[in-house]
């Protein structure tokens, strides 16, 4: 059976609060900054939502259930994302069908995660039962070694290169340079990038994130209730979302898109050649490039060549991360899942401001989270075309 | 090829010892089964019961069918590394004491990939896989090459693995007893640097001593366990330097509960077979805690010597059963509190020695020289119980399948 | 002056001395050893049970255990075969006015430095009672070996063949209990027979003959070398132990001082 198509649910109020490197405040701090943003950007007050949708790791021991009590709100649909780097596109699936069914008429989507001195390696520690019982043990090097292992793997099975993935850290941190808020603030080379402090090999210090607090947002409504409240807007042409893919492959050197990428394009009615600008999840950048051939630019192996013969800056052939992602901009925890999503909403609504990519109307939106144990078992994907207000 | 071990410098008196951080201790229920199976030196993952389908990690249901009957069971130990890396920073501090840790993947014929330790001398290819207790007590695999190479367990993520003798001094608790003179050779075959051999009332002159003290890197120490004072003195003499600690003292008297009628026997029984070891534990535990830490020679084992029939009792030593319980259950204890240190305790359970208290028993028994391969071979490698000779193991086997049917074995011609 | 009050103005100015015989208690010191199928002596043993600390504030005690034959020791009749039926033979059925007497005391030092299976013989206690007149009834008899001065393995001396230490013939105990009615007998070894005494007939012939006869004894005394041959007062207490064979002792014996006239 086709999927439903979204019709006229639409994404708006982007909004993304400035990362910082450390906090002393909880992820309740950031989750209110996070809603009272988009509210804020759509002239709403919380009274105004009835939808509520939060991703965060570091809520404990409150879920979105506490966080209504705390904030005030009376949603009549709530939702609680645990889906690290797929929480945004998945919260967006679900905030989507639920104002198309009529449960509810604004959600308010919010990823958001405070960090505090030694926070990180509290979350790496209990992460997951598998990777508690059986990846942290053995050396403790958390998504470091998870992603060193992949690369590593990857690197051998398809020839690519240390410069190839620099190539991506390089454009992104270009990037990042416009983006006022991004947290990496100097340029970077490809030099520097393979000189890097070595940090789980292959990977160096400019393959990972910087764990950081901040919150990203948006809210979903129907298409009429934008028009009305004068919201510019995105439209959902097409979404997917896997979970648990290819578990027989020895090392993960493909996402569950790979499975549904079919399906993406048939129900976008469109091709990545459409695309004006793709956000991956990039934690790491051998996985954008697998979201790259997974997605259908390139065929599986080819992701480097593919990448390389590309410009991924902001004025380039293919603008990727337009923000600097989460490489030069931060990862704040759960909203890393959001980051890509919210920038590429900015940019189809054509208000990214110095991010903007010139004449954007069509964005791919990748999301991909929670290494459970040895690889990513959550994936997802949009994408969105910019509608006219 | 590993670089051999050197012996460890002597130790700056101005800088401070350092602190025996562990690794990850927190595990699920489920991956506390691979600990236990670490613990008796097996290579053992879940297999579904229903499909045949291995599971890894640890898990409550068969990846497959679902299944939640999930035994373990001993696997192929052999596996292809694909993939590796070399961590080189860690916000844990046991491992960023230890940087930089090789860790990798390895893919086993059955269909799961594992992450798992590396060792030194493992490439991209064929590797041998080894499932060991880590200083956390907490079960981990690590990688192998196929082959043994010389100096093979000096590897420093390997050794971290054991309690190997190599480089460390030892105390062995009773001169006397039929198994020290084979326990000082093995552990000194094993690389040992110095064994203390404790001596309990010097009045009384026993075959062998000058032999025993004659030896090179032996020396023979006052230690009576059933004296306290005499332990608090002998632990503040060696407790520093103590790294591995074997407790092969027993007392024992055959005899049946009704035999007779006073607790006389028991009483030495408790002496020395559990309170000797709790004195012990009192005076050496704590010093051997706080060095769990200390470099090439550190704290690293205790072990306790027991009667297989701690977990069954032989009615035809009832008091002597009994005693190796308490002891046994005080082993527990004892390795509880240990683990914070970084310190294993093993327990080495035998069957019947070839002594005069065994000697209406049949064979087969227990030679100190099987004894010694055991413990030492239990040491190198980290386990927490080893059954030593075919009557203990077969005892032990029993008494995994079906403790209450080994009871009523146990009791054939008793009480007759 | 009453005969006490003479004592304490004796005592006072040292013309009367109390000299200790006793071992110190120490879980160190030699037990007699048995064929290890029979039950053994319990050594001494102290388990501190607080030291002004959180086990109790502001006192120190130890726990101590023992067997009533640990130490220097009192043996009362019954701890033999030969004793058990006679009257008053526990520790704590005997008159006190036992555990006070005169003391004769016979040197066997120079024969046991140079025999360590050295035997009191009647030619030696015949030759003692040539110098210092026969020995009274009801006194103690203590044989003087200066075993109390042997340290470590050297003081049971046990070898493969059992102990070597001296110790009284039958003879001779037939002799100082029978025909000189004596109160008991001591030595500073370890029991009152020597280390071969079950070699003899009848075996370990000093607690035969002894405690057969309602006799007591005293082992592993300390420093006889400190008493004269005779004119010494012994003062051995055993603790009142209810059927107790025998009983650890602090044994004082009163001996003329320096100055005495």
């Amino acid at each position: 059976m086709n999927r439903l198509a979204y019709d006229d649910v639409v994404l708006a109020a982007p909004h993304s609060v400035p990362y910082i490197r450390y906090s002393n405040d909880p992820a309740h701090y950031w989750a209110a900054k996070g809603l009272k943003g988009t509210l804020d950007a759509a002239g709403l007050r919380p009274d105004q939502i009835d939808g509520f949708s939060v991703a965060s790791f570091t809520l404990f021991p409150d879920s979105a259930v506490g966080l209504t009590q705390h904030l005030g709100l009376c949603p009549r649909w709530l939702d609680n994302i645990p889906m690290g780097g797929a929480s945004g596109i998945v919260a967006l699936r679900r905030a989507a069908r639920a104002v198309q069914a009529g449960d509810a008429d604004i959600v308010a989507c919010v990823g958001a995660d405070t960090n505090q001195i030694d926070s990180f390696r509290k979350l790496l520690t209990a992460f997951s039962r598998f990777a508690m019982d059986a990846s942290y043990p053995y050396g403790a090097g958390g998504p470091n070694a998870n992603f060193a292992l992949i690369t590593d793997r990857y690197m051998a099975e398809y020839g690519a290169t240390r410069e190839d993935f620099g190539h991506i850290a390089v454009a992104q941190r270009a990037n990042a340079l416009r983006n006022p808020d991004a947290l990496m603030k100097t340029p970077l080379t490809l030099e520097q990038y393979i000189a890097a402090r070595p940090v789980a090999d292959p990977i160096a210090l400019f393959d990972c994130v910087m764990p950081c607090a901040g919150a990203e947002a948006f809210l979903v409504m129907r298409e009429d209730e934008a028009q009305r409240r004068g919201l510019p807007f995105a439209r959902i042409d097409a979404t997917i979302e896997r979970h648990n893919a290819f578990p027989d492959d020895p090392v993960q050197l493909r996402g569950g898109w790979a499975m549904d990428v079919d399906q993406l394009w048939q129900m976008a009615d469109c091709a990545p050649s459409d695309m004006d600008l793709v956000q991956t999840y990039d934690d790491y950048p051998v996985i954008s490039v697998m979201q790259f051939e997974d997605l259908g630019f390139c065929a599986k192996g080819e992701g480097a060549a593919f990448l390389r013969a590309r410009d991924l800056t902001i004025t380039g052939d293919l603008p990727h991360n337009t923000n600097g992602g989460q490489l030069s901009a931060g990862q704040a925890g759960a909203a890393g899942g959001y980051i890509g999503l919210v920038e590429a909403i900015r940019q189809v609504t054509r208000t990214a401001g110095p991010t903007q990519v010139g004449d954007a109307s069509r964005a791919l939106v990748s999301g991909f989270g929670m290494i459970n144990y040895d690889r990513g078992v959550c994936s997802a994907a949009a994408v969105l075309t910019g509608g006219a207000s | 090829m590993t670089d051999p071990l050197q012996p460890p410098p002597k130790k700056n008196p101005q800088v401070r010892s350092p602190l025996a951080h562990l690794p990850p201790v927190p595990r699920s229920r489920a991956a506390l089964g691979l600990t236990a199976r670490a613990a008796e030196g097996r290579f053992a993952l879940q297999q579904c019961a229903d499909c045949g389908a291995v599971q890894y990690p640890p898990r409550d249901a068969c990846r497959v069918c679902l299944s939640t009957d999930l035994p373990w069971r001993d696997q192929p130990p052999m596996g292809a590394l694909i993939a590796e890396t070399t961590i080189r920073i860690s916000p844990d501090l046991y491992f960023r004491d230890r940087m930089p840790w090789r860790m990798g993947t390895v893919r086993l014929a059955s269909g799961v990939s594992v992450l798992c330790h590396l060792h030194g001398d493992v490439r991209k290819g064929p590797v041998r896989l080894i499932l060991r207790l880590d200083r956390a007590g907490q079960g981990v695999i690590m990688a192998l090459p196929e082959q043994e190479g010389p100096d093979m367990a000096d590897d420093p993520q390997l050794r971290e693995l054991g309690a190997d003798p190599k480089h460390r001094r030892v105390l062995i608790t009773d001169a006397r007893a039929p198994t020290t003179r084979a326990l000082v050779r093995a552990l000194l075959d094993a690389g040992a640097a110095t064994v203390f051999v404790g001596e309990a009332e010097p009045w009384r002159r026993w075959p062998g001593r000058d032999a025993l003290a004659a030896m090179d890197r032996v020396e023979i120490v006052p230690l009576d366990l059933t004296d306290s004072a005499s332990v608090r003195e002998a632990a503040g003499t060696l407790g520093g330097k103590t790294d591995i600690l074997i407790n092969n003292a027993a007392f024992l008297r055959p005899g049946g509960l009704l035999e007779r009628s006073d607790t006389v026997f028991a009483q030495q029984e408790l002496e020395v077979n559990y309170l000797g070891l709790m004195r012990l534990a009192q005076g050496f535990g704590p010093m051997m805690h706080a060095r769990g830490g200390d470099g090439v020679n550190s704290a690293a084992a205790w072990v306790n010597i027991l009667s297989a029939h701690a977990l069954a009792a032989d009615p035809a030593h009832a008091g002597y059963s009994a005693a190796s319980a308490a002891a046994l259950s005080l082993t527990q204890s004892l390795r509880a509190e240990m683990r914070g240190g970084g310190v294993r305790v093993m327990t080495v359970l035998t069957g019947p020695p070839d002594d005069e208290w065994h000697a209406e028993i049949p064979p087969p028994k227990v030679a100190p020289r099987a004894l010694a391969r055991a413990l030492v071979d239990g040491l190198q490698r980290g386990l927490e119980e080893v059954a030593c000779g075919d009557v203990a193991r077969d005892l032990v086997e029993r008494w995994q399948r079906d403790a209450k049917v080994l009871e009523r074995e146990l009791a054939e011609g008793a009480g007759r | 002056m009453t005969a006490l009050q003479t004592l304490a103005a004796a005592l006072a100015t040292g013309a009367v001395e109390v000299v200790d015989l006793t071992h110190t208690l120490d879980p160190d010191f030699p037990v007699i050893v048995l064929p290890p199928e029979f039950g053994q002596c319990a050594r001494f043993r102290m388990e501190e049970v607080s030291a002004y600390d959180h086990r109790g504030p502001s006192w120190k005690w130890h726990n101590i255990s023992m067997s009533e034959h640990t130490g220097t020791h009192f043996d009362a009749p019954v701890h033999w075969i030969t004793g058990r039926d006679r009257p008053n033979s526990a520790v704590d059925e005997i008159a006190p006015e036992n555990f006070v007497g005169p003391v004769c005391v016979i040197d066997c030092s120079q024969g046991a430095a140079e025999d360590e299976d050295f035997e009191l013989t009647p030619d030696i206690i015949a030759e003692w009672e040539g110098i210092h007149g026969r020995i009274p009834a009801d006194s103690w008899v203590l044989m003087r070996t200066d075993w109390s001065k042997r340290r470590g393995a050297e003081y049971l001396n046990l070898r493969e063949d059992g102990a070597h230490s001296p110790g009284p013939t039958p003879e001779a105990m037939r002799i100082l209990v029978h025909d000189r009615h004596i109160r008991g007998f001591g030595t500073e070894t370890v029991g009152t027979d020597a280390g071969q005494g079950m070699h003899y007939t009848p075996p370990f012939p000093a607690h035969h003959t002894l405690h057969g006869a309602g006799r007591y004894g005293l082992q592993c005394l300390a420093g006889l070398d400190r008493l004269p041959p005779t004119g010494a007062m012994l003062l051995a207490a055993p603790l009142k132990i209810r059927n107790g064979t025998g009983s650890p002792l602090r044994v004082l014996a009163l001996v003329p001082g320096k100055d005495a006239t």
